[in-house]
C-alpha cells in the first residue's frame, strides 16, 4: 500500500468538506473494495477519509412504498432485515448472494453503489427497480448514475447518503455466480410495476450494467418467461474474458432472466 | 506516529501504527498474536478471520486506524485457559485440520456462524457459510463434520 493521510469524519458535511478538499482523497465505507485495490497498488489515494462512525448514514426504513436504505448500512443488514424481506425480497436475496459472510459484515450498499463495479450486484437492483440515489447535494436516477465502467454521475466528494427503492408487484434476481470470486459472470434483475417491466443485466456489459429492453417490452404485454425464449440477446458489447466469452454470456443473459421471471414474487 | 487503543481478548491494548498498518499487521507484529494467519492478498481466503464487535471480519481488509476502541477477539482468546473451546475441540475429534493453516480462520468462522445461525447446522448451511475460507489442504468434508459437531458442542454448554 502507498502511503496515506488517514482522516476520520465526525459528520457527512466533515467527510464531503475533506473530500472536497483533497482532490487525491477517496471515502472509506466498508473497505471491501477499496482496501483490496490499494493493497495491490492499484490505487494511491492521498488521503483516506473513514465514514465509519458515521453512524446516521446506516438504517433501513420501509415507508409508502419504498424501501430506503441509508449509504452506510452493511450488506448484512439489508439481507436480515425483516422489512426487507417482506417488502422486497429480491434484494434481501441479492443481499444475502454477495461475497461471503464476512465480506457481508463489512461491505456496504453505498460503497457498491458507488463502486459501479461491472460484475457488482446492487447496480442491477438499482436499474431494474427504478431506485433514486440520493447524496449530500442532489438526487439521481439509477438511470443516469450508472455511466460506464466504475463510472457514476458522482463529483469529487460527493456523498451517496441512501437509495430509495420503490416497491414493485414482482422481482427477482438471479446470478451466475463466478466459482472463485463470487461475483456475477451474469446476472438478471427483473422487476414488474403496474404494466412496466424493467430487466438490468449485471457482470456482461462492456460498459457495467445495462437494461435489455428487448426483454421489456415482451414481458411488458406477457410476464412469463415463454415471452422471451425467442428473443437472442446480440453478442455484441459483451464481455468475453477467461471466465466466459460473449456468446456463453449472451446465452446465460437469456437463462438467467427467464429464471428470474419464473421466479418473481 | 498515530497510535490506536482496542480491546483485544479482553485486554486494553495500544500501540503505535502507520496510516495504512492492517488490523492483521497489528494483532500479528504489534501484539504478537501471531495465531490470525495471512493467506492471500486478495481478501478471498479467510485465514485472518477475527471477530470485531462479534462479527466475523477479514482482519487483512480492515485499517487498524478504523477500529480505535473496538472489541477484537481472535483465536488465542477463545480457549478457556487450558480447556479448548467446544469448535477447537470439534476441530481436532473429527481430524477438521491437515497442515492447520486455515484454522484459525475456520474456526473463527464457525463460532460466529453459530452465533447468526444457530447450533443446528446442516450440511447446506455449512458449506454457503464458508465460502469466504479456503483450505488449500482441502479438507473440506471433515471440516464442515467438525463444525456441525461444534456447533452442537456449543449448544449442549449454552
Ligand atoms: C472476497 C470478496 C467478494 C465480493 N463479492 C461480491 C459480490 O459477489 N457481489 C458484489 O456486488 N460485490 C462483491 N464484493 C464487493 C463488496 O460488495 C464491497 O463491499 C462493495 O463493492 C464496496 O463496498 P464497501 O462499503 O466495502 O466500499 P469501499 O471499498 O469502502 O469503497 C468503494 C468505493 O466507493 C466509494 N464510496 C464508498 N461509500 C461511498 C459513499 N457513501 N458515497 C460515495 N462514494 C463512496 C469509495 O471512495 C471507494 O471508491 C466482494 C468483495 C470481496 C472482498
Ligand atoms: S488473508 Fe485475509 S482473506 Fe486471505
Ligand atoms: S488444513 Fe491446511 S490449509 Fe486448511
Amino acid at each position: 500500500m502507498y502511503a496515506f493521510t488517514y482522516h476520520k469524519a465526525g459528520s457527512v458535511a466533515e467527510a464531503a468538506s475533506l473530500a472536497a478538499k483533497h482532490d487525491d482523497g477517496k471515502l472509506l465505507a466498508g473497505g471491501m473494495t477499496l482496501l483490496p485495490t490499494m493493497k495491490q497498488r492499484l490505487a494511491q489515494p492521498s488521503d483516506i477519509i473513514d465514514m465509519g462512525k458515521l453512524d446516521d448514514l446506516r438504517g433501513i426504513e420501509v415507508k409508502d412504498g419504498v424501501v430506503a436504505i441509508k449509504a452506510m448500512t452493511r450488506h448484512v443488514a439489508v439481507a436480515t432485515s425483516a422489512e426487507v424481506m417482506k417488502a422486497l425480497p429480491a434484494l434481501a436475496e441479492l443481499a444475502a448472494g454477495i461475497g461471503d459472510p464476512a465480506v457481508r459484515n463489512r461491505g456496504t450498499i453505498g460503497g457498491s453503489v458507488a463502486n459501479n463495479d461491472p460484475a457488482a450486484d446492487y447496480p442491477a437492483a438499482c436499474l431494474a427497480l427504478g431506485a433514486t440515489i440520493h447524496t449530500n447535494k442532489r438526487a439521481v436516477k439509477a438511470d443516469d448514475f450508472f455511466i460506464g465502467l466504475f463510472e457514476t454521475a458522482l463529483e469529487q466528494g460527493e456523498i451517496i447518503t441512501s437509495i430509495s427503492f420503490p416497491v414493485p408487484d414482482k422481482a427477482n434476481y438471479q446470478k451466475f455466480r463466478n466459482p472463485a470470486s463470487r461475483y456475477a459472470i451474469v446476472g438478471v434483475f427483473v422487476a414488474k410495476k403496474g404494466g412496466d417491466v424493467r430487466v438490468a443485466v449485471t457482470g456482461a456489459g462492456d460498459g457495467g450494467v445495462f437494461r435489455q429492453k428487448d426483454f421489456e417490452a415482451a414481458l411488458a404485454k406477457d410476464f412469463s418467461a415463454k415471452a422471451i425464449e425467442n428473443i437472442k440477446q446480440a453478442e455484441k458489447g459483451l464481455n468475453s474474458d477467461i471466465h466466459a466469452d460473449a456468446e456463453y454470456r449472451a446465452h446465460l443473459i437469456g437463462v438467467m432472466a427467464r429464471r428470474a421471471v419464473a421466479a418473481a414474487k | 506516529m498515530p497510535k490506536v487503543s482496542m480491546t483485544v481478548n479482553g485486554a486494553a491494548v495500544s500501540g503505535d501504527v502507520d496510516s495504512r498498518t492492517l488490523l492483521v499487521q497489528f494483532l500479528r507484529e504489534t501484539l504478537r498474536l501471531t495465531g490470525t494467519h495471512v493467506g492471500c492478498d486478495t481478501s478471498q481466503c479467510g485465514c485472518c478471520v477475527v471477530h470485531v464487535n462479534g462479527d466475523a471480519v477479514k482482519s487483512c481488509t480492515a485499517l487498524a486506524m478504523s477500529l480505535e476502541g473496538a472489541d477484537v477477539r481472535t483465536i488465542e482468546g477463545l480457549a478457556n485457559g487450558d480447556q479448548l473451546h467446544p469448535m477447537q475441540e470439534a476441530f481436532r475429534e473429527n481430524h477438521g485440520l491437515q497442515c492447520g493453516f486455515c484454522t484459525p480462520g475456520m474456526i473463527m468462522t464457525s463460532v460466529e456462524m453459530v452465533k447468526r445461525k444457530g447450533f443446528n447446522l446442516d450440511e447446506k448451511t455449512i458449506r454457503e457459510e464458508l465460502e469466504g475460507n479456503l483450505c488449500r489442504c482441502t479438507g473440506y468434508h471433515n471440516i464442515v463434520k467438525a463444525i456441525a459437531a461444534g456447533a452442537q458442542a456449543m449448544g449442549a454448554k449454552a
